[in-house]
């Protein structure tokens, strides 16, 4: 980290969780932002869509965690340069109305992570979509860009909490074994949700930068609809209502 | 928040300039909390008019909050000087926004967006601007009020205070606000706050203004002062139940 002081960074908290489906991906994160032993806003949402105007990135979403304004600056190079992969015949190769792929978007993430290795982006990433086949993926990161591709994953000051229940839950299969697993949950999709709910519970009785109510985006590769009745991706956005604590 | 000090002319590592630092990393003449409220036609902002050099009280007549555009007004605490290089990047964005005569005109939110991405920026290049900013307007209906503090974090809410109103006078707003508050009672939930500043932070000066913002226009009031009462039994003697204390 910079020799010049540690003002330039604090951590805003927050946690972020995904878990990856058969055919889906549920990416939570919470709404907290703290400075200190202050908060500033119940209602700040850690979850880009990696968005510009005209080309919502449909397949991936970014949860992050850690230094709000690196946050912030890391959504929007990342929204920059997805547009500029989609509009430019760049050498990406990516032609027009064409998306980026999930892994394609979690290698760019990543580089763009260690482009800044000596003045980091201060931010505990997950990236949660649907790779080329429809089946779900999560990519988790570290501050400087390390990233693997895994079952599920949470970061943040709630991350120690939570992935010790998540490990328990959803049983993942060892990463050495041979011939390699499948790290994808069997479990339906809400189920997941479900669980995900109850994770969260659990790291805010303990976490005092995580709180109950997370926000939640599901990307789905099915989708009934009339206008395009086959596979199709889409995502759609809940945020939680506890009855009991209101 | 940690004022870090810097020595002027020290090997600079990996981002050496050749001019040698510029940087002030020690704020000099600063102001204390800025306080902002939506209510029901707009949205208030209220500030002390105290300009301190260390503990001392330099300035009395500093008017911190400023009206940017048609459809905004902001405030900021920290450094003064740096309150008004603030101003003088944003009267050059206004000039051009006039420039295109086009009937568009930069919303509050337009503005907030900018001076988080100024404020980051100057932090990623190690020469912040030593202030926290509230930015609050209504445009086509819409009220918006946000913060944006020194090194980029921002947020926006219903409620925002900088400094020891985060400490002080959120809570309050937090007990007390609802939605569309008529003007007299966000004023009375502003007083209300800012008599606990006055009481319990030393930088602050029983000198105020309450600027208010609605669709019509904005206004800036004329100073006054706030009724204090100082015979409270607890200020009478202080360490009556713990001697020794202070």
């Amino acid at each position: 980290m910079a020799l010049r002081g540690d003002w330039v960074y604090e951590n805003n908290g927050g946690t972020c969780v995904a878990i990856a489906g058969l055919d889906y991906c549920v990416v939570a994160a919470d709404t907290r932002l703290s400075v200190g032993y202050s908060i500033y806003t119940r209602d700040y949402s850690k979850i880009c869509n990696l968005c510009d105007l005209l080309f919502p990135a449909d397949k991936c979403v970014l949860a992050s965690s850690g230094f709000q304004g690196d946050m912030k600056a890391l959504q929007k190079n990342l929204a920059a340069k997805h547009l500029v992969s989609v509009h430019l015949l760049h050498i990406y190769q990516h032609q027009h109305n064409k998306q980026m792929s999930c892994p394609a978007m979690a290698r760019l993430l990543s580089n763009t992570l260690y482009y800044k290795r000596f003045f980091p982006y201060y931010t505990f990433n997950i990236l949660g979509g649907l790779d080329n086949e429809g089946k779900g993926c999560v990519y988790t990161y570290d501050a400087v860009g390390s990233y693997e591709r895994v079952g599920y994953s949470c970061q943040g000051t709630g991350g120690a909490l939570i992935m010790p229940v998540l490990d328990n839950q959803l049983k993942s299969p060892s990463p050495l074994l041979l011939p390699a697993r499948d790290a994808v949950t069997p479990l339906s999709e809400s189920e997941a949700v479900d669980l995900v709910k109850d994770v969260f519970a659990s790291a805010t009785e303990r976490d005092i930068y995580t709180v109950r109510f997370p926000i939640f985006f599901q990307l789905l590769a099915f989708c009934e609809s009339d206008i395009f009745p086959t596979q199709q991706h889409a995502y759609s956005s809940r945020v939680l209502n506890d009855p009991i604590l209101k | 928040m940690e004022w870090a000090t810097v020595f002027s002319g020290s090997n600079e590592g990996s981002v050496g300039t050749e001019r040698g630092s510029e940087r002030t990393l020690n704020p000099y003449v600063t102001g204390t909390s800025v306080l902002g409220l939506k209510y029901k036609d707009g949205v208030i902002l209220a500030a002390d008019m105290g300009g301190s050099y260390g503990s001392t009280l330099r300035y009395k007549n500093v008017e911190r909050i400023k009206s940017i555009g048609k459809h905004t007004l902001l405030g900021a605490s920290g450094e003064v000087s740096d309150f008004q290089e603030i101003l003088r990047y944003l009267d050059e964005l206004i000039i051009y926004d006039n420039m295109w005569d086009d009937e568009n005109s930069l919303g509050p939110k337009e503005v907030h967006n900018y001076l988080t991405r100024v404020m980051y920026n100057r932090r990623n290049k190690f020469d912040p601007l030593f202030n926290s900013l509230v930015v609050g307007g209504v445009k086509n209906g819409q009220k918006y009020l946000g913060m944006v503090g020194m090194i980029g974090t921002h947020y926006e809410d219903n409620h925002v205070a900088t400094g020891f109103g985060n400490h002080l006078a959120r809570p309050l707003m937090r007990a007390e606000w609802h939605e569309d508050m008529s003007f007299e009672e966000a004023v009375k939930l502003l007083e209300k706050c800012l008599l606990v500043l006055l009481y319990r932070d030393r930088s602050a000066i029983n000198k105020f203004q309450i600027a208010k913002i609605t669709e019509e226009g904005m206004t800036i009031s004329e100073p006054y002062a706030l009724k204090t009462f100082w015979g409270f039994l607890a200020f009478q003697n202080p360490t009556k139940g713990a001697e020794g204390s202070w």
